[in-house]
């Protein structure tokens, strides 16, 4: 059974969030397994207000595309260019390199903690 | 669902599987740009087990096969290999094929995965009253290709010392039977579904293991990788070959997918024949085109194809963005006006026009050596 960083909270949908502020978003290893390579990154513009559970943007891969979902609500105070730029560091470093977007996060979704999620992954 | 012979094999490297024409089969080992890559560059390794193979032999295979397919067989010399189709009655395709001449009354019909028990069993009722012997053999066949430009080097390390010239000099779209090193017969075959040079190796199911350790082996130090169906689709669409259920179904012909030539309608009869002529002769309501995505994002297949004023002229069949060439690629059906190289058209991704053109198929073609 896969283990999962202690220190983030998870969404249903495979979105990770830490409890820096602004809290940092990105998908699990497990999402990013699940894709394939990551090609192209659509993610929220700077400025933007998200809600917690609802679509942000998509993820595309070699083989398919899935929705972005946001695991908290909040603004949108950074995204990570360098990800946009290359997205294989999503495959390659999906709870570091690999972060997606910052929040100034006013509301927390339902998030499970990392053995919630694994058992979820299972 | 059916399991290939190598089925233990990919799950120890670690195989991401998926089903594919009721296979269970390796989706991706590592990753689907690496492994594309490395078929670009130095060589792949793919268990193609699922796929079928139907023999037919006697003194009449070729007349058989000539009634029953829409390429001609007896025009095919022995070791040589031609791509062809069968097709309904109507015309429409039933699968693409490839048909290996053996030996004068000896072929090997190779049909897709999803297919191949319709195709035997349409062969076996087109071959009534032919002095023929139709045998299918796909669930008792394993086959394992490589591919890419370091493939010819590995596989003349698979086979015994005095078969290595005869693989050496297999010329595209030939074959030959061959003994592997531990003795094991198997037909070598220079063809492929990804654009590079390569080769097709069958062996029976019991064979498959050794030799699929053996090519792992052999090909380490020229960079092979195993590659799963991820980066086989990928590399055929770059290299613009159609795929059964995408590019080709019972709603087409093969003059619309642009293989009109495949049809060899001086035959004097063939099943389809009637109707195939008449589509011949008749202007195409839709042609199947290559597209290049001038953005990032790719198409699906499945969407539509729209002019720039948002008229729908078409669907996408197949698409990716093209780890070769690094942006997206599609090939789609559309309607003759707007098929012209050059068209600038646009596919409906998920709400938002992307802008693509046509273009000229395929979007890779490998350097001759």
């Amino acid at each position: 059974m896969a283990s999962y960083p202690e220190h983030l909270q998870y969404s249903r949908e495979h979105e990770w969030v830490d409890a820096s502020s602004p809290a940092v978003v990105g998908v699990t290893s497990l999402a990013a397994d699940a894709l394939g390579d990551v090609v192209y990154l659509e993610l929220p513009e700077v400025g933007a207000e998200v809600t917690a559970g609802t679509v942000v943007g998509e993820i595309e891969s070699t083989k398919s595309v899935s929705e972005l979902f946001s695991p908290v609500t909040g603004t949108v105070v950074e995204v990570n260019q360098a990800a946009i730029d290359d997205p294989a560091v999503v495959n390659a470093d999906p709870f570091g390199e690999g972060w997606l977007f910052k929040v100034e996060v006013t509301a927390l979704g339902e998030l499970l903690d990392a053995k919630e999620y694994a058992d979820l992954a299972e | 669902m059916n399991e290939t012979p190598l089925d233990a094999e990919h799950r120890a490297l670690g195989a991401a599987m998926t089903e594919f024409g009721g296979w269970l089969m390796p989706l991706r080992y590592t990753s689907d740009l690496a492994e594309h890559r490395a078929v670009r560059e130095a060589a792949g390794l793919f268990d193609l087990s699922h796929m079928g193979e139907i023999h037919l032999e006697g003194p009449a295979a070729a007349a058989a096969l000539d009634h029953a397919l829409v390429g001609s067989a007896a025009g095919i010399a022995v070791g040589r290999a031609k791509y062809s189709m069968i097709c309904a009655p109507d015309g429409s395709v039933l699968d693409d094929l490839i048909v290996y001449r053996l030996a004068d009354q000896h072929f090997l019909v190779v049909a897709n995965a999803g297919n191949a028990p319709l195709v035997a069993r349409e062969l076996v009722a087109r071959a009534e009253g032919f002095d023929v012997v139709v045998t299918d053999r796909s669930a008792q066949t394993a086959l394992i290709a490589v591919q890419g430009p370091a493939a010819e080097g590995i596989v003349t390390a698979l086979v015994a010392k005095a078969d290595a010239d005869a693989v050496r000099a297999l010329r595209y779209y030939a074959s030959v039977q061959v003994t592997l090193h531990d003795g094991a017969p198997a037909l070598v075959a220079r063809t492929g579904y990804t654009g590079e040079d390569g080769f097709e190796l069958f062996v029976a199911n019991d064979d498959a293991v050794a030799l699929w350790r053996a090519a792992l082996a052999a090909g380490e130090e020229h960079g092979l990788v195993p590659a799963g169906l991820a980066a086989r689709d990928s590399l055929r669409l770059e290299a613009g070959m159609p795929l059964y259920g995408h590019e080709l179904d019972t709603t087409t012909t093969p003059y619309e997918a642009g293989l009109g030539r495949v049809v060899r309608l001086e035959k004097p009869e063939f099943v389809g024949r009637e109707a195939l002529a008449a589509r011949a002769a008749a202007a195409p309501e839709r042609v199947l085109v290559g597209l290049r995505g001038e953005g990032r994002r790719s198409a699906r297949a499945g969407y539509d194809v729209v002019t720039p004023d948002g008229t729908r002229v078409g669907t996408v069949t197949s698409a990716a963005p093209s780890p070769t060439l690094g942006h997206p690629v599609a090939m789609a059906y559309v309607t003759p006006e707007a098929s012209a190289e050059g068209t600038a058209l646009a596919v409906d991704v998920r709400g938002r026009q992307e802008p693509f053109t046509v273009t000229a198929l395929p979007f890779y073609r490998r350097q001759q050596a």
